[in-house]
């Protein structure tokens, strides 16, 4: 399946999941669709016969509140089946509004911001270490960056040349409960992260084929990082840069509305 | 204490490829052998231990078994979230060294004290909780540790400690280790108050109380057996520990005998008051100062026993 379709499936499946289970963070999962289709549909050496190889990549979640988005990207990946993500967000089940490590696929328990980092920090210098040539990417959000950790772990990347990290921030431009840039001012993001030793492209995050190249593009000895320039809530118009959907769940008619939109 | 912790990794690595060790800014001489001996398995973090403790996470997940190291306030509550989500959710084998546990550090003033280190860290699900007594018990805590590949806590002292077991004993995580055998009382010294628990024993003796002593080393999990017996079979459980009496050792050991339906009453506590500590001086001083000597103890337990 090409990555676009496969953005589009992603959006259809959360749209639902959010809808029937009544979870919250459906904006913060849509705007990270496009990037993590173009890692599950094309990037990431995973698949579940390799699920437990030592020289698997690793993906992780760091923005732990759009797990709806990686569930149904593992369901690609046939890492889960569809009859597993139609669970999602009910009792006994493992498809929890935050991963949960037991459930496969889930590299680490993210949803406290600022965890993945550090832990892509460790698995890739253990791919140094134990002379494995995986690479690790970790999905962060911009509100994320508020968290002291993040640069702790920002620091040690460098510091070590953990080239074959990538960290990716899905920079929609908000968190919780305001502007990303107005609650802690994030700007100038790119120049902060450059400053810090790591190789930064800037790249629009819903641009299939920017995605791509800035994931395969030669790294240096750095550790690197896309900042990609996201719209929360993207793909469906009504969503689309309106924060109330961080929280809000939609209604039946909604995810019909969203669906054609997208589907179109 | 640091000093054995350094010579036993050095040479545990040498049969453990595996065994990976993160300081965090500290120990700048003290691992110049493992350096040397083993280039690039030394790493360090810097000052920022909760990227340590994500980064030893993420080693061990990769099946390497990574040894976070520095003052233990910063390895511990410092970190607590990181020891928790990355480390404990998921069961990963990391061990976790404090230096500088207790009043280790009671001259640097509360800071750098460690009195809710045991707390903190028996209450994160999957962890163990070790104190080893001497230099002797921290090198067989750390191989331990290594062997059962578990979320492992080791809370050790500074440098200097006096030499308590003679030869190896039998050491297991969760088994704690008898010095002597008594049979009125019981008396466990947690960690570095090993000391102070035989120096009570034998005040104890001198005044016809016969006190077994038991090296409690292991916090969590608690030794079932041993607990059984003790309450089964003597009059006091006096429990000494460099650390605050609220959720410490001896509250885990009132928890043990309220689960198991025991005499809760034969417990006697000994550690830390609720409150910061200032102008405590320095190690000894600061036990003086909280009635943690043996000889202090000792008064407290006899006036008791005469009632």
């Amino acid at each position: 399946m090409e990555t676009e379709k496969l953005a589009a499936q992603l959006r259809v499946d959360i749209i639902e999941m959010t809808h029937r289970a009544g979870t919250a963070h459906l904006a913060s999962a849509l705007s990270c669709a496009d990037i993590v289709s173009v890692l599950f549909g094309s990037t990431l050496n995973l698949d579940p016969s390799t699920l437990n190889e030592v020289n698997r990549d690793r993906f992780i979640l760091s923005k732990g509140h759009a797990a709806a988005t990686l569930y149904a990207a593992l369901v690609h990946k046939k890492i889960l089946s569809r009859q597993q993500l139609e669970t999602y967000g009910t009792r006994g089940s493992l498809l929890e509004e935050h991963p949960a490590p037991k459930l496969d696929g889930v590299e680490a328990a993210t949803g406290s911001l600022g965890h993945g980092l550090p832990i892509g920090n460790g698995m890739a210098l253990g791919s140094k270490i134990r002379n494995e040539n995986f690479s690790v990417f970790v999905l962060m959000s911009d509100g994320e960056c508020n968290e002291g950790s993040v640069w702790e772990a920002a620091l040690f990347a460098a510091s070590q040349k953990l080239h074959n990290l990538t960290a990716i921030v899905d920079y929609n431009k908000w968190q919780a409960t305001g502007r990303s840039e107005e609650v802690l001012q994030l700007k100038p993001l790119a120049d902060k992260w450059r400053s810090f030793g790591w190789q930064v492209e800037e790249i629009d995050g819903h641009n299939h084929r920017e995605i791509e190249a800035a994931l395969n593009s030669p790294s240096s000895d750095k550790p690197k990082i896309l900042i990609a320039h996201t719209v929360k809530g993207k793909g469906v118009s009504f969503m689309e840069d309106d924060n109330n959907w961080h929280y809000r769940t939609p209604t039946a008619s909604e995810v019909e509305i969203a669906r054609k939109e997208i589907e179109a | 204490m640091r000093n054995a912790f350094a010579a036993a990794i050095t040479e545990l690595a040498q049969n453990n490829p595996d065994l990976i060790l993160l300081a965090g800014d500290i120990g700048n001489r003290l691992f110049d052998p493992f350096k040397e001996q083993h280039p690039n398995r030394f790493y360090n973090c810097g000052v920022a231990e909760a990227g340590m403790t994500g980064i030893a996470a993420g080693l061990a997940s990769t099946g390497l078994q990574p040894i976070t190291y520095t003052i233990t306030p910063f390895n511990t509550l410092r970190c607590l979230e990181q020891i928790r989500l990355d480390i404990c959710y998921p069961n990963l084998p990391v061990i976790i060294v404090g230096t500088g546990s207790g009043l280790s550090y009671a001259g640097l003033g509360a800071t750098h004290h460690s009195m809710e280190d045991i707390a903190a860290l028996r209450l994160m699900p999957n962890m163990n909780v070790v104190a080893p007594a001497d230099a002797v018990e921290v090198k067989l805590a750390i191989k331990s540790a290594l062997e059962i590949r578990q979320p492992t806590y080791i809370r050790i002292g500074k440098k200097g400690e006096p030499r308590i077991h003679k030869a190896e004993p039998e050491f297991s995580i969760g088994k704690g280790i008898l010095m002597r055998e008594g049979t009125d009382v019981a008396v466990l010294g947690v960690g570095t108050m090993l000391g102070e628990a035989i120096a009570l024993a034998e005040t104890l003796g001198k005044h016809g109380v016969s006190a077994k002593t038991v090296s409690l080393h292991t916090i969590k999990p608690l030794d079932d057996e041993l607990m059984s017996g003790l309450y089964r079979d003597f009059e006091r459980i006096i429990v000494l520990e460099e650390h605050a009496l609220t959720a410490g050792t001896g509250s885990a050991i009132l928890e043990w005998g309220n689960l198991n339906e025991a005499d809760t009453r034969k417990v006697m506590r000994f550690g830390g008051p609720d409150k910061f500590l200032t102008g405590i001086g320095n190690q000894m001083e600061a036990r003086a100062a909280l009635g943690l000597e043996a000889a202090q103890i000792a008064k407290t337990v006899l006036a008791t026993m005469n009632q």
